[in-house]
């Protein structure tokens, strides 16, 4: 280990287990969230809001452990997640081919830039309607869903990495002997990667959002129709349990996100 | 004034074919929507030899990192023509590799995956590159950094590294573009003496930009004297100091003279250039 590499560890020099000094640094991060717990509840007691809108966490938890023991919930996550995920995934290949096409040949950006600029503010739950037309009830009407609202975050990402990559980078590994192709994948790609991460951050959090959403309207499973028919039947305690296992998911999935993003971007935060 | 301008290469350019570099009336303007273009250098010509050291010395602003970037064959040459043993130059190529100013390492690699990115490119065997990325990170006084990022190290060590980077590949022709701006004082005069050292242990066509008397003087067996707006070169000198150079080099009496005679020429260039912006 060099001795710069030691320097840039860094670690903080607290006396005792740094991974008890972990794990109490993340309950008090987290600590405001009791406060959320004790108004939830303390609106519930007080008789201002009925009990059937705010139903007591002790119920919900039991609902989730039904729901968790019974494998519904399990079922329908995974039906979700394969959606979101799916959706996602093609976004990333395309959204960084898109992009990084834009920001490297001229005809590209010509064709791909307006696209972009009309279709970025427009809010992609709009095209539920549409996509139902389209391709039925099926999942692939999600997954194009989860596509189109994915997409742009990438291509902005990869466009405005690959356009912001210092000239002399290029230059150097060009006259080092790279050729052009070398040059996109070794030099512009790695120099892009901490906003083409950002851009599927960003994705990753619109593919949760419009993965339930849509199933709201179009789909016999997954967590939104279970949400949507938990709600429509009035079994609440058993709603809330799901809305907020798809939130702890959501949470989870970006911590995962930004570990990894941590990870791949050590040489920048080193 | 004219006269010198065309003045042959002192050693092995009287053949055009083997001429490290020779560079043909070459005029370059930076044009930008509705204004007048800039001059940036006005039909330089020049031969530079084949295992000549060459430093193209002037204020800044007088057009040399441009006719750097020209012989790199980073920007296309809009007139005139640029040609070396392989041919015209029309793009980068590994047998002209360039240090930059500064920060032009691959931040996402370390200092050894740097080093070693140019050799892996240019075909040398896994091996042999790992020897030579080490020899090259010593020579650069880096050893102990290897596995370090550029964000871990000072302005100074990235630079050297960059050095080590372009060296290893071992270049037929060495572009630098004031590569120990950045470097302080007693880092900057060992990186001379090593660099000088290198080259005469293997030697090549080195293009060295600086606006720095003594280093040019200390370095290069010619230097280029250029004048800004337009860029043009002024005059070419010889420098008719021993090969081998060192500390006792920047004491005797023809360095001290030569540097003062130079340091007066560049001194012209910057006073009727500094007139001409008033």
């Amino acid at each position: 280990m060099s001795a710069a590499g030691a320097q840039g560890r860094a670690a903080p020099a607290v006396p005792g287990s740094p991974r008890l000094f972990g794990i109490l640094d993340a309950a008090l991060r987290y600590s405001p969230l009791l406060v959320l717990v004790a108004i939830w509840e303390g609106l519930g007691l007080s008789g201002l809001v009925s009990r059937q809108m705010l139903p007591d966490l002790g119920t919900i938890l039991s609902e989730f452990w039904r729901m968790l023991v019974g494998g519904d919930l399990l079922y329908n996550t995974a039906r979700s997640l394969s959606r979101s995920f799916s959706g996602l995934a093609l976004a990333i290949l395309v959204g960084l081919a898109a992009g990084l096409a834009m920001a490297t040949a001229r005809p590209a950006r010509l064709l791909i830039n307006p696209v972009v600029q009309i279709f970025y503010p427009m809010p992609k739950s709009a095209l539920i309607p549409v996509v139902m037309i389209w391709l039925g009830l099926g999942d692939a009407s999600k997954v194009l869903l989860i596509f189109l609202g994915c997409l742009l975050p990438v291509v902005v990402g990869a466009y405005n990495g690959a356009r912001g990559v210092n000239p002399f980078l290029i230059w150097s590994a060009r006259s080092l002997g790279a050729g052009r192709f070398e040059v996109l994948r070794e030099v512009i790609v790695p120099a892009a990667m901490p906003e083409i991460l950002n851009g599927c951050r960003t994705a990753l959090a619109f593919s949760f959002i419009l993965m339930v959403s849509s199933e709201f309207l179009i789909a016999s499973d997954g967590v939104g129709y279970m949400i949507s028919s938990l709600g429509d039947g009035g079994i609440y305690p058993a709603m809330f349990a799901v809305i907020f296992f798809v939130a702890a998911i959501g949470f989870a999935a970006d911590r995962i996100y930004t570990a990894i993003m941590r990870r791949q971007l050590r040489w920048r935060n080193a | 004034m004219s006269a010198l301008r065309q003045a042959p290469a002192a050693d092995g350019a009287a053949a055009p074919g083997a001429s490290g570099i020779r560079i043909d009336t070459v005029t370059h303007a930076y044009r930008s929507p509705g204004r007048p273009p800039v001059i940036a250098l006005d039909r330089i010509s020049l031969d530079i030899g084949p295992t000549e050291f060459h430093a193209l010395l002037g204020p800044s602003g007088c057009g040399k990192s441009t006719l750097l970037y020209l012989l790199g064959g980073f920007i296309p040459v809009q007139e005139g023509a640029i040609t070396t043993p392989k041919g015209r130059v029309t793009a980068p190529g590994p047998e002209r590799s360039i240090v930059f100013q500064n920060f032009a390492l691959f931040p996402w690699k370390t200092v050894r995956e740097n080093v070693l990115y140019g050799l892996r490119k240019s075909g040398v065997g896994r091996e042999e590159s790992e020897a030579r990325a080490r020899d090259f990170i010593a020579l650069v006084h880096l050893t102990g950094f290897e596995d370090a990022y550029p964000s871990q190290l000072s302005g100074g060590m990235q630079q050297r590294a960059a050095i080590a980077r372009t060296l290893a590949v071992d270049p037929k022709i060495l572009l630098m573009d004031e590569p120990f701006g950045a470097l302080d004082a007693q880092t900057r005069r060992v990186m001379q003496e090593e660099l000088r050292a290198i080259w005469q242990r293997s030697p090549k066509t080195v293009v060295f930009v600086t606006h720095d008397v003594q280093e040019a003087v200390f370095l290069a067996d010619r230097i280029s004297i250029m004048s800004s707006r337009p860029g043009r070169i002024q005059h070419i000198l010889d420098v008719p100091l021993p090969k081998e150079r060192g500390e006792d080099t920047l004491e005797s009496r023809e360095f001290i003279q030569l540097s003062e005679h130079i340091w007066r020429l560049v001194r012209e260039q910057a006073v009727a250039a500094t007139r001409g912006r008033l």
